[in-house]
């Protein structure tokens, strides 16, 4: 359905701006008065707090105020539930222990904030730290997912009997009577580690009190700025119309920003009101690593029954999932691995069990993937040990589980992130694998490249993998589209831009509709006083739900222009055309009119009008699917390993992607292939490590590794098939996670394929010693 | 992620940062290029007093030719400027392997020479690179001035023989004897990362191809940089060859390193490297010798 403008490789609108160096970001903000916060953490990762005393504090020049737990009184209570728990699946356990905004009597995570210090300079904060004693009592630590909930563990919460977070059973068909049945039955266990979201950019907040106006303003690098405002104004006990949430430029999100109740959103409002100046707090590295959100950490008990020909019967999976020290986001990360296990497989018996645990560790929330990478690396791996298993190959076992078209739409009978049965709407799975295959030549490179250059010593492996990624969940977005005097557009709606190129994707979709170039549509994301409904940029959803909404408010505009030229024409309205900029009469271009006058006769300020008719170019709309639409794709990835220094090298990496319609073919490319740098930084390079106490071992960048420009594979190729989604007008489905989704399985698919099939690794980051260990271990 | 307060001062001679330094004392830091102390001090990790800041010292970067035929390198040339200096290349080809490895472009342009040598980081390249290439150090405090062989110039991890009032000067590189042939070999997780082993061999055959003198030195693997002593017991008034290689390798790696065990690696594998590294430095340094290269 590519258009003009939709569909097209537009260059963005943004970039001008942002490769000079005149967008502007949170640091950016420097307001006459401004104070700055620093938060002093904790060392310790479990402790009791005895007493902070911060009167020498207090006395150093420059310092304005310091705030413990106990000084914010009645204000200090846990956040929000930010996600409950679905209440479809019966049966299910969920103990909600959200966010406290800074520790009280008890410390949970190494990095949660003791006290907030605000002084003249983020300097001054920070050197005030020295001034302050904290008497701690250290606890012992609970870092070991499956040690947790033994009896005896120590608590993260005393008030609870264990450190279950959470147990949801979900089943379909019967697994125990599949197994009966099965000619073989495979259990593994599988561990996936723990990666952070790791932005560009850190966290930022500044807020203003307008005393005079009683009004609030809040500029966040926030991925929910309407949430952030309403959980702000409920706080406050404002208005929502009183507090103003602006998102600048952000330089990425990835899932940690879209948090409502940390320390900075609760606490920082509350003193700029009380202190009746500006406060600005910038998230260093460090804090970034210690304390925002992080993700990934679980730990499978997998199990796969098939025919001896390599049908699938059913797949066991019981798995405990590290939620850190609080809950706060509900359990969307651990139903996502439940939806996305056997998702793009024909798997008639399920049986998925999560095992929510508490641990000393930072909160989990959403990253790029967001539980769907860990269902994927399960099942594909429990697909690689039948493939050796059955002396299949892995590519021919996939081919004959997947499933086809046909089948769609497919109730899963899983319920998921969003509170509703999974349904895989629309895709052609085989497709992505074959293509896939074709692009990569995996029969010419195992039956003739691979022999080949193993006969001359090299260790070269393939790894091929299938998946899925539900993407564009519910509840809703919104958006206004307004043609202005000017003769240019003007969009607003409630999400934010981390850097997805919204600004020019969804001029895209409204010029369209239009016909006004994508140059002249200015696309204003989360400010909450230019449009204030939503939810947020997550879960792979603004392209599809924003952007679907955007579409419908374009429609709606397009609809008006038509009826106001057809009365000004007196033309029937399908006699008329709208592009460049105007609308004329088809027999008759000269007679026509450019929009920025049409837009001014939609909002005449003398006469009359007639009844009904709302006044300028101008409509809101609203999307909303009933569920989310499935994107799907397949990866081979091409390693060659050094046998002596175990130094891997991704030679040749291809995706077929299928993501339905595609509004701007070169910001999907960029999506998809920085979704693979994470994918390949995930499998490589990025670990979170936890020591025995709960210190974080990998807290900067010298520790933790993210991917390079020279650790991308030499070779990439990306391919597109589309299968458009009935869910939604444009069939667009998300994109945002895809890359980050399959690659660890394919990764590690091919290091064992490049080791002959030598050991078997189940795990989903490996490093060069990792690899030496497991072959050190062979011997 | 700031630094304590901290005073700083300019010089705009060396004479003028030497009396700073001496009236610091222990409160005194020389600024170079700043690329290893100011994060550090950024971590509130390091904390002086008071900075002293050589880069408003233009005659402190300089690279010419000594009366010997070797190189004479001032502290604050920035590393791109060796990396890129044809001389450097011809004479030293083992700068030219080294230097695109450490860290990335934009630090090197920053990154000092000197500076990296004082630092006395064990997993930094230049400090083993200045044994390998049996560099001389120029030393000058107010009141003294000294010659420090780079053999005996690092005393453990970030520690060297400097005075908190000394400071480093000049780097004499002597001229590479005739049959002489060097390589560098390093495995880090990721380009311009850190080195999990490196290995820096400079080797010079006599006229019977026989081995005449060999410098292996070993880079994060202990203390600080170690330069190989069975290296030389095995390898010099022999024959070159591969089992001679194997067995040095083997008697490094068993002997003298003493290699830690991190979140990066462990030690075992960081053994198992520098046994890799040593046979493919010495096999490729033998080689590049024997060819006059």
């Amino acid at each position: 359905m590519a258009g003009k403008y939709f569909g097209q490789p537009i260059l963005r609108n943004e970039d001008a701006q942002l490769l000079s160096g005149k967008a502007r970001f949170i640091d950016d903000i420097d307001l006459p008065g401004m104070l700055h916060a620093a938060f002093l953490r904790s060392d310790f990762a479990h402790a009791r707090i005895k007493k902070i005393d911060y009167s020498a504090a207090l006395k150093r020049s420059g310092v304005v105020a310091v705030y413990t737990a106990e000084d914010f009184g009645d204000f200090w209570r846990p956040g929000p539930l930010q996600v409950p728990p679905p209440t479809a699946i019966k049966g299910s356990v969920f103990n909600a222990r959200t966010l406290v905004p800074i520790a009280k009597d008890k410390v949970r995570f190494s990095g949660e904030p003791l006290a907030v210090i605000i002084a003249e300079s983020r300097y001054i904060a920070e050197d005030a730290f020295d001034d302050i004693i904290v008497e701690i009592e250290p606890l012992d630590a609970v870092n070991d997912l499956e040690k947790a909930l033994e009896p005896g563990a120590p608590l993260v919460h005393e008030d609870l009997d264990s450190n279950l977070a959470a147990d949801v059973v979900q089943e379909r068909g019967n697994y125990e009577e599949a197994r009966a049945k099965a000619d073989v039955v495979i259990s593994r266990k599988i561990l996936v580690n723990r990666n952070a979201g790791a932005a560009l950019e850190n966290r930022g907040f500044v807020v203003e009190w307008e005393e005079r106006s009683r009004q609030m303003t809040v500029w966040a690098t926030t991925q929910a700025p309407i949430p952030l405002r309403n959980t702000i104004a409920a706080r406050m006990g404002l208005f929502e119309n009183q507090v103003r949430v602006i998102t600048p430029f952000i330089g990425g999100g990835f899932g940690p920003k879209i948090m409502t109740s940390q320390a900075d959103d609760v606490l920082l409002p509350w003193i700029a009101m009380k202190l009746k100046r500006p406060i600005k707090w910038i998230e260093d590295r460090r804090e970034n690593f210690l304390a925002t959100t992080s993700e990934r950490d679980q730990v499978h008990y997998a199990e796969i029954a098939l025919t001896k020909e390599g049908t699938i019967l059913g797949v066991k999976d019981v798995f405990y999932h590290n939620t850190g020290a609080y809950d706060p986001y509900g359990m969307t990360v651990p139903l996502n691995t439940q939806t996305h296990t056997v998702s793009n497989y024909r798997v008639p018996n399920f049986y998925t069990q999560i095992k929510m645990v508490f641990t000393n560790q930072m909160v989990v929330t959403p990253v790029r993937g967001a539980g769907r990478p860990q269902g994927v690396f399960v099942m594909e791996r429990l697909m690689d040990a039948a493939a050796r298993e059955l002396n299949m190959d892995p590519a021919e076992i996939r081919m004959k589980n997947l499933l086809i078209p046909d089948e769609f739409p497919l109730r899963t009978g899983i319920i998921g992130q969003d509170f509703v049965e999974g349904v895989l709407d629309s895709g052609n799975y085989k497709k992505n694998l074959e293509k896939t295959m074709e692009i990569v030549g995996y029969e010419k490179f195992r039956k003739e490249i691979q022999p080949k250059l193993r006969a001359e010593g090299k260790h070269v492996g393939i790894g091929i993998v299938t998946f899925t990624e539900g993407t564009a969940v519910g509840p809703y977005e919104g958006a206004r589209v307004t043609i202005g005097a000017n003769g240019k557009v003007n969009v607003a709606t409630g999400i934010s831009t981390q850097g997805q190129g919204h600004f020019t994707s969804f001029a895209q979709i409204v010029a369209e509709q239009v016909g006004i170039d994508v140059k002249d549509i200015n696309v204003v994301t989360g400010d909450t006083a230019h449009f204030h409904w939503g939810a947020g940029t997550f879960a792979s959803r603004g392209a599809a739900v924003a952007g679907s909404a955007i579409h419908n408010a374009a429609v709606k505009v397009r609809e008006k222009i038509f009826s106001l030229a057809s009365k000004i024409f007196e033309e029937p309205e399908e006699n008329l055309e709208v592009g460049d900029g105007k609308v004329w009469v088809k027999s008759n271009p000269s007679q026509s009119m450019l929009l920025g006058d049409l837009a001014l006769r939609a909002n005449p300020t003398r006469g009359t009008i007639e009844p009904g008719v709302e006044p300028g170019l101008e409509a809101t709309a609203y999307y909303g699917p009933p569920y989310g639409a499935t994107g799907a794709g397949a990866v081979a990835m091409i390693v060659n390993l050094d046998p002596e220094t175990m130094q891997v090298k991704v030679e040749h990496f291809v995706i077929v992607h299928d993501c339905g319609t595609a509004i701007n073919p070169m910001i999907l490319e960029g999506q998809v292939y920085g979704g693979i740098s994470m994918g390949i930084g995930n499998a490589f390079y990025e670990k979170m490590v936890y020591d025995d106490n709960g210190q974080l071992l990998s807290a900067s960048f010298m520790d933790y590794l993210m991917p390079q420009a020279t650790d991308m594979p030499a070779k990439m190729e990306l391919g597109h098939l589309v299968t458009t989604t009935p869910l939604n007008t444009l069939g667009i489905k998300g994109v945002g996670e895809a890359g980050a989704i399959p690659t660890p399985a394919a990764f590690v698919q091919a290091v064992e394929d490049a080791l002959h099939g030598q050991v078997e690794i189940m795990e989903s980051n490996l490093n060069p010693s990792r690899i030496f260990e497991y072959l050190q271990k062979k011997q | 992620m700031k630094p304590v307060p901290f005073n700083y001062f300019a010089p705009t001679s060396v004479e003028e940062a030497l009396d700073k330094l001496a009236e610091l004392g222990y409160d005194g830091k020389i600024l170079a290029g700043g690329q290893s102390l100011v994060p550090a001090m950024n971590f509130r990790m390091a904390r002086p007093g008071a900075l002293v800041d050589l880069n408003n010292i233009p005659e402190l970067a300089y690279i010419k030719p000594t009366s010997e035929g070797g190189l004479a390198i001032g502290t604050m040339t920035r590393d791109s400027k060796v990396e890129h200096d044809p001389k450097v290349i011809e004479m030293f080809p083992l700068l030219g392997e080294v230097m695109p490895n450490i860290a990335h472009a934009q630090i090197r342009n920053r990154g000092t020479f000197g500076g990296s040598i004082a630092h006395a980081d064990p997993a930094g390249q230049l400090p083993a690179i200045s044994i390998a290439l049996d560099a001389n150090l120029f030393i000058q405090s107010k009141s003294k001035e000294r010659w420090v062989k780079a053999t005996d110039f690092f005393t453990g991890p970030f520690m060297t023989v400097l005075d908190p009032d000394d400071m480093l000067v000049e780097i004499v590189l002597p001229p590479h004897l005739p049959h002489t042939g060097s390589s560098y070999q390093q495995v880090s997780r990721q380009r311009g990362g850190y080195a999990q082993a490196a290995v820096a061999s400079v080797v010079t055959l006599d006229d019977q191809n026989r081995c005449k003198e060999a410098r292996v030195v070993l880079i994060s693997v202990g203390d600080t940089p170690i330069l190989s002593a069975r290296a030389k017991e095995i390898l010099v008034g022999q024959k070159p060859t591969a089992e001679a290689f194997k067995e040095v390798a083997q008697a490094i790696a068993a002997n003298e390193i003493d290699p830690a065990t991190d979140i990066h690696a462990t030690a075992d594998y960081r053994r198992h490297l520098v046994e890799v590294l040593v046979e493919r430095s010495l096999t490729i340094a033998f080689d590049r010798a024997k060819k006059g290269v």
